[in-house]
């Protein structure tokens, strides 16, 4: 109980671990491109809360920049995926996954 | 300042944290997901609070739950989900992805059971009063030359976009 009332660093982490498997679920079984992104950024959020626990650990703030680098590539990674979606509906019609088998063997 | 009932908080933040995750990839129409992962941001820009972390709270709001967010509803707008809301949500290989992510969140609870005690009982004290003021000088000293390099990564993102997103060039 005394665990549970204390919050320490493991209990973000365990929150962080928690909102990356909800992202790489959505990954993997989703068809919905646009959901698909979405759950990218989740990941990306579970990295970013892990990080800025850790920097609270140690006291210092470089695990806070990091989540602000982590925050810049997932707007560079949000602009480019979400105009190739854009590219890809022009093109099929579509936003499902299942429809990109293009190089499927 | 003393944090007052942080385990409250925390739990509540990280209920409403993981409730909008799993709406954000139950939901059939993109919309309802953009608004849960919207839900999600903040209750993640005031755990960064919680972390003495307030310039990564305001840039979470401002460019999370602010732009980027904003660029997916638009999208979201701009391709037609009529059809896509109608049809089957999951791929076929649904179970084969559950599997995958059980099995990691197996490695997970293994490590960290195993590595519990290598984290410290109690944090260290942190300076709170100048964090913005630290990580500004911070970024343009000792960061100074990753900084550059992710303005130059804006700038191949956004003609990136352009060049894919553009009918004709």
């Amino acid at each position: 109980m005394q665990s549970m009332l204390h919050i320490t660093t493991l209990h973000y982490l365990v929150l962080g671990a928690a909102l990356f498997l909800l992202g790489v679920i959505g990954v993997l079984t989703r068809r919905n491109v646009v959901i698909v992104l979405m759950s990218i950024e989740l990941i990306l959020n579970a990295v970013n809360l892990n990080l800025v626990a850790f920097s609270r650990m140690w006291g210092g703030l470089h695990g806070q920049i990091f989540a602000i680098f982590v925050i810049t590539d997932a707007a560079a990674e949000a602009a480019v995926g979400l105009g190739i979606l854009i590219a890809f509906f022009r093109n099929k019609e579509t936003v499902n996954l299942d429809q990109v088998n293009l190089l499927k063997w | 300042m003393a944090p007052v009932a942080t385990p409250f908080f925390f739990y509540l933040l990280s209920g409403i944290m993981l409730i909008g995750g799993i709406l954000v990839i139950t939901r059939k129409n993109p919309v309802h997901s953009a608004l849960a992962l919207i839900v999600t941001l903040l209750a993640q820009a005031s755990i960064y609070l919680m972390l003495y972390a307030p310039f990564v709270a305001g840039v979470q709001i401002i460019l999370y739950a602010g732009g980027i967010m904003v660029l997916f509803l638009f999208v979201i707008m701009l391709v037609s989900i009529d059809r896509s809301v109608r049809e089957r949500q999951f791929n076929s290989q649904w179970v084969a992805g559950i599997i995958a992510a059980t099995a990691l969140g197996g490695l997970f609870i293994a490590v960290y059971t195993k590595g519990n005690d290598i984290f410290p009982e109690h944090a260290l004290p942190m300076v709170e009063n100048d964090n913005t003021q630290r990580i500004g000088a911070m970024l343009y000293g000792q960061y100074m030359f990753a900084f550059e390099i992710a303005s130059l990564l804006l700038l191949v993102a956004i003609i990136g976009a352009v060049v894919m997103a553009k009918k004709r060039i």
